[in-house]
């Protein structure tokens, strides 16, 4: 315990990411039991009302319960966050980790994709992919949407950390010793890098998040949904900032601020586990 | 040899408009139906909300893009159309073209978003040198922490707070829109002031978030710079702080800042054209915005198209000027 404090103190960004997130998971356990999800339903208050001691988040022009909106919001974002998130840093590993390792044609194609599809303005992309299916989005084909170019920016990053760690010695020593391809990827190079594709998972899950409450702010969500970039969304077309109702987007702004950074920290955290040398040197 | 290196990255360019054209066609067409035509079809059944010209587009629409065609033909129609910029009219706005729309949209955009990236970067970046530079004044240690915050935030949240408190709650500036209702547009200081004011807020959220970026990047590259040999040797000759600093220093940090650049223009778009429906901000975002409010396809597409194009080429004029800021590399074959 006291190790872990000590660590903790030379690694502030860790902590604060991690005390953030714990916030919010703290915020969304107590408030489900707190209060009934059923409310965040429209209808089910007497709309526009400031916070009160009844709605300690007031509720909206729908007669929405905002905190029972964001108690049954919050864990949907980050759902669509981490799903996206953990297609893409899985598929991005994988090509990643083809590419750099066997080089040859898969690389100059899988370098090409990667390096041409992240100059694309990534929203604009998922615009068209979100236009062009019937119907409105459900949480989960969101998140699935969302995925489809969150692979692009972790093939980059880590096919560039296994290029350089290919050439140890202790994987030229694996490769004498004839272990297979696979063996070498997945007993040699891949636990090296695992703080770093933890890194890498937590950016993207983040990046998913903004990609996927960008979408609701646009119109292109889960029209019946309590997400948080939802919410946003009734914010802006009800020209709540306007009309005064701050309460409105206070509380959706305060979560998603809550979340961005408690991932940024936790990135930057486990950056410099994955990194020490990025240690400060100033 | 930098004849062949500009030939190439300009295919990668018309490599990245076919794409573009591409996923713009297949991508509706994938779910089995097409459904620009079930919503042309659906727009002329209910009537009423849009003017009229519907049932000609939806004529003008089959006879290019009919089920009778072979679905190769239709695609080659398309490229063509594309390739003349033609995207058709406006299904919202009839008898408005595509193209009319967002010819009177890039304007603000441009200006709000060349402005905003260009100040955020050049603040950002002698920041972030200032940061790492030893002699800076102690003050500055303390703006870290905010830069790394505001950093993680994106650009419209930070925009929806500002609004509150600049425009609500102390209205300083003005909420909403890119020049106030009743002005009358033209070239005079009196409408010049007002558009500038209304870009206060918006540019604002945009230079406040990305600025951090860019000094936390050129901080880690400083930090690398100083550790160089030619620095030290520099400093025992005895050369002034600000010529070591200048010249030294921040002129070598300062390249993998513009790759970075280069990178960053797709995802500081995607950024500002949310920051653009939070304002009400006449420009592409709104536009688009609109659009999809609207159902209006046509515009839908055009609009991706043409950013990804325009996106495209910006990125292949700052390769193409690269070499020119850093001459070690000349893109020749060892």
């Amino acid at each position: 315990m006291s190790a872990a404090l000590r660590y903790v103190r030379r690694n502030p960004s860790l902590a604060i990411g991690i005390a953030l997130l714990t916030m919010l998971a703290l915020f969304v356990l107590i408030g489900s039991l707190a209060v009934d999800t059923e409310d965040a339903r429209p209808l089910s208050a007497p709309a526009l009302r400031p916070p009160s001691a009844d709605y300690p988040f007031g509720t909206d022009r729908q007669g929405r319960d905002l905190f029972a909106v964001m108690v049954a919001g919050t864990p949907l974002t980050l759902r669509i966050g981490f799903i996206a998130g953990f297609l893409g840093v899985g598929l991005g590993t994988m090509l990643a980790f083809i590419a750099a390792y066997y080089r040859g044609f898969v690389d100059t194609v899988v370098r090409g994709v990667a390096d041409i599809g992240l100059t694309v303005p990534g929203l604009l992309v998922l615009i068209i992919i979100a236009v062009s299916i019937k119907g409105t989005l459900t949480v989960n084909q969101m998140a699935i949407t969302v995925a489809s170019l969150a692979w692009l920016y972790p093939t980059r990053t880590i096919r560039a950390q296994v290029l350089s760690l290919r050439e140890r010695g202790y994987v030229e020593v694996a490769r004498l010793s004839s272990m297979s391809g696979p063996g070498i990827i997945f007993f040699e190079l891949m636990p090296n890098l695992l703080p770093y594709l933890a890194a890498t998972l937590v950016n993207a899950v983040s990046t998913a998040i903004l990609a996927s409450i960008g979408l609701e702010v646009l119109g292109l969500g889960p029209i019946d949904s309590l997400t948080l970039g939802m919410t946003l969304y009734w914010v802006n077309f009800n020209a709540a900032m306007i009309n005064g109702w701050w309460w409105w987007w206070t509380a959706p702004t305060v979560i998603i601020l809550t979340v961005f950074l408690g991932l940024f920290f936790l990135t930057v955290g486990l950056d410099e586990i994955a990194n020490p040398r990025l240690r400060r040197s100033a | 040899m930098q004849f062949v290196f500009i030939v190439k990255r300009f295919g990668v360019f018309l490599l990245i408009v076919w794409l573009a054209a591409t996923l713009n066609f297949f991508l509706p067409r994938l779910s089995g139906q097409d459904p620009v035509r079930a919503k042309l079809l659906q727009q002329a059944a209910l009537g009423g909300y849009v003017q009229g010209g519907i049932e000609e587009m939806t004529r003008e629409y089959e006879r290019r893009f009919g089920l009778d065609q072979p679905l190769w033909h239709q695609y080659l129609t398309y490229l063509h159309d594309v390739s003349r910029l033609d995207f058709n009219y406006s299904i919202a706005n009839y008898p408005r073209t595509v193209n009319e729309l967002i010819a009177d949209a890039i304007p603000w955009t441009l200006g709000l978003l060349g402005t905003t990236t260009l100040l955020s970067f050049v603040i950002g970046t002698l920041l972030g040198a200032l940061l790492a530079w030893p002699r800076a004044p102690r003050w500055m240690r303390w703006l870290m922490p905010p830069l790394w915050a505001l950093h993680a935030i994106p650009f419209f949240l930070l925009g929806l707070i500002l609004t509150y408190l600049l425009a609500f709650q102390f209205p300083l500036l003005p909420i909403f829109g890119g020049y106030s209702a009743g002005a009358v547009p033209g070239l005079n200081w009196h409408f010049t002031w007002d558009v500038f004011q209304h870009a206060l807020l918006p540019a604002l959220s945009i230079i406040l978030v990305s600025a951090g970026g860019w000094a936390l990047g050129m901080r880690g590259m400083m930090v690398t710079t100083m550790g160089e040999d030619y620095v030290l040797f520099a400093e025992a000759k005895g050369l002034k702080a600000p010529t070591v600093f200048l010249q030294y220093c921040l002129r070598n940090a300062v390249l993998p800042q513009v790759t970075a650049l280069a990178l960053a223009l797709g995802q500081i778009l995607s950024g500002a054209v949310l920051v653009e429906v939070i304002f009400g901000y006449p420009g592409i975002g709104t536009l688009l915005y609109q659009a999809i409010r609207e159902n209006d396809h046509f515009v839908i597409q055009g609009v991706v198209f043409t950013v990804i194009v325009a996106l495209g080429f910006a990125t292949f004029v700052l390769d193409v000027i690269y070499p020119w800021l850093d001459p070690r590399i000349s893109y020749q074959r060892a």
